[in-house]
């Protein structure tokens, strides 16, 4: 179990020191950083300044280091938009998205899991039919098209929600629904056919054989583990969330990173942009560790099946 | 049963109607997409007051064909999407092929690329990179590609793992076939199935991500009328004009509806055990 967990550590690691590459490339990709982070007509004076600045002079394994030393303590240069810290800025909207996120992630389980589970339950019935067709819809409506769609008319016809920023719950109803949308509909998928899964086997027909109640068979035995994919899952879908915030904040002009992030972009913030990326990555690593051990500590036998080479 | 073909026929009948719509696009759209009548500007579609019959979808507002717009941003939609598919579906079947068949440190590394891809938001990645390099019609299909192809690259490695391990593998590396030949000859037919189904939901997927990138401007450039585009253009319109910002998105959804749903019944008639 201990050199499980110390393996996936350095695998994590490993990980992110392969982010940090694609990040310090990113800058690079064009070949001459100060095109990118300049603008067009800007003098030959201003570009020299920024390459001794940057030490853009230097072999690019020295300047690697160098952002790899600084990444590793935080530190990602300052925005040049905002000419404060990346960092600062960051942790200054990281709230607003993680909040965000949660109640989409939140959302989709809440609508989903229930939905699936009862449609297996139900296999066939009327409620099944209209899930699988909700899953269809839901895994088809792109995240910024559902979002114009919810200002369009809850915002604007109806006057229910506010269509745009982060003031009170109110303002996050619509923001959350479009980025869970997507989440939900596969989430709802896989616990649909994970109970199906778990409904068929041995285990549960014997419980039903030996006259076990069939509600205690299905909330008791069944569901429990039905649940146990679900762990990785959310995972997984919190980072893709993360992902996503990036169009929903755009779309509704929420104050995340998402936005923050789109912004420096235009704006050739790519000091912040590098920052943004690492972050995001950063904690999808984190999440997915912690999730990977949850799922181990649920289920054991996961550490033999993984050990195999 | 019957219920997945209805389905099926559905998602194919709707594919072939838009590909080839897409694809005859300046035979059959009523008016030049690029075309602006400023005196019909912002028309609903024909069936609301104020709609005309010559514009069925309505007019934007700059008094473009809403419909013939529709028509040719499908030629991108597809056309990029089917393009960012090979080109994705080739870098990962390569790399999951070579991950799965050789082991080792070859699978060490290809495997920690993979999870390095899968931690990066790939959407903020993808208009990084779009933003420093241009946004030119190649540039977006090689950031989607970049961006995908470790979905291509695990299932291929997972199933490689163990179709190496058959006796037919053996039986003709017993035979002096190469690993080149046994790979390409042996292993890849064989690993087929989930490639086709892992392909098919990622034109699903392409779609939308195009989309998006044009919607945040980071797509193919106007004057060429793409989906994402057209929505990014009605957004401006939400309170006066909701034929903007309601139909490209129902082409997207319809396209990628249909896109999955033959996707699902691929994998169910291929092989059901699949879990893509």
């Amino acid at each position: 179990m201990l050199a499980y967990v110390l393996r996936r550590l350095l695998q994590s690691l490993l990980v992110l020191l392969g982010v940090s590459v694609i990040v310090f490339g990113l800058l690079h990709l064009t070949g001459d950083p100060t095109r990118l982070l300049l603008p067009l007509e800007a003098r030959e004076e201003d570009v020299r300044q920024l390459r001794a600045l940057l030490g853009l002079d230097d072999p690019l394994a020295v300047q690697y280091v160098r952002f790899l030393s600084r990444a590793v303590r935080g530190d990602f240069g300052l925005s040049f938009k905002h000419q404060i810290p990346a960092l600062t800025l960051i942790l200054q909207t990281l709230p607003a998205t993680l909040e965000l996120t949660a109640a989409g992630l939140g959302l989709a389980l809440a609508v989903a899991v229930p939905a699936g589970i009862l449609s297996a339950l139900r296999r066939n019935s009327l409620l099944d039919a209209i899930c699988s067709v909700g899953v269809l819809m839901g895994q088809a409506m792109p995240v910024y098209w559902l979002g114009l769609l919810l200002i369009m008319v809850f915002a604007v016809w109806l006057g229910w929600f506010p269509a745009a920023g982060r003031d009170g719950l109110a303002s996050l109803v619509l923001p959350a629904t479009a980025l869970g949308a997507f989440s939900m509909a596969r989430i709802a998928r896989m616990a649909r056919s994970g109970m199906l899964e778990v409904l068929a086997q041995d285990y549960v027909r014997t419980a039903r054989a030996a006259g076990v109640r069939a509600f205690l068979v299905t909330y008791k035995y069944a569901l429990k583990n039905a649940a146990i994919p679900l762990v990785t899952i959310v995972g997984l879908e919190f980072g893709i969330l993360l992902g996503g915030a990036v169009i929903t904040e755009t779309i509704f002009a929420w104050p995340g990173v998402g936005r923050l992030a789109v912004d420096a972009i235009f704006s050739r913030d790519y000091p912040l942009v590098q920052a943004i990326v690492a972050m995001l990555a950063t904690i999808f690593v984190v999440i997915n560790l912690v999730m990977d051990l949850v799922y181990t500590y649920l289920d054991p036998r996961i550490v033999f099946v993984r050990s195999k080479p | 049963m019957s219920r997945v073909s209805f389905r099926a026929a559905f998602g194919i009948t709707v594919l072939l109607l838009m590909g080839s719509a897409a694809l005859a696009a300046p035979q059959i759209a009523p008016w030049d997409p690029g075309r602006q009548m400023l005196t019909k500007r912002l028309r609903p579609p024909a069936w609301q007051a104020r709609g005309l019959w010559e514009h069925p979808l309505g007019t934007d507002h700059l008094g473009r064909d809403i419909l013939s717009r529709i028509v040719h941003g499908g030629r991108i939609s597809l056309g990029v999407g089917l393009s960012a598919v090979t080109l994705s579906c080739l870098i990962g079947v390569s790399l999951g092929l070579l991950a799965g068949f050789y082991g080792g440190r070859a699978d060490a590394l290809i495997m920690r690329v993979v999870d390095v891809f899968l931690a990066i938001p790939y959407i903020l990645l993808a208009m990084g990179v779009v933003f420093a390099l241009g946004p030119s019609l190649l540039n977006v299909i090689l950031v989607m590609a970049v961006t995908r192809w470790v979905q291509f690259a695990r299932v291929v490695r997972a199933d490689v793992l163990s179709i190496r391990e058959r006796e037919f593998v053996s039986g003709a590396r017993a035979r002096g076939n190469r690993s080149g030949r046994l790979l390409l000859r042996h292993v890849l037919p064989n690993a087929l199935t989930p490639i086709i189904v892992v392909a098919t939901l990622e034109l699903a997927f392409m779609i939308i991500y195009e989309s998006a990138l044009s919607f945040l401007g980071l797509g193919v450039q106007p004057p060429t009328p793409t989906w994402g585009w057209m929505l990014a253009d009605g957004r401006n319109y939400l309170a006066t004009a909701w034929w903007l910002a309601t139909l490209p998105g129902l082409a997207i959804m319809l396209s990628v509806l249909a896109v999955n749903l033959l996707g699902d019944w691929l994998r169910d008639t291929l092989d059901p055990r699949l879990k893509v």
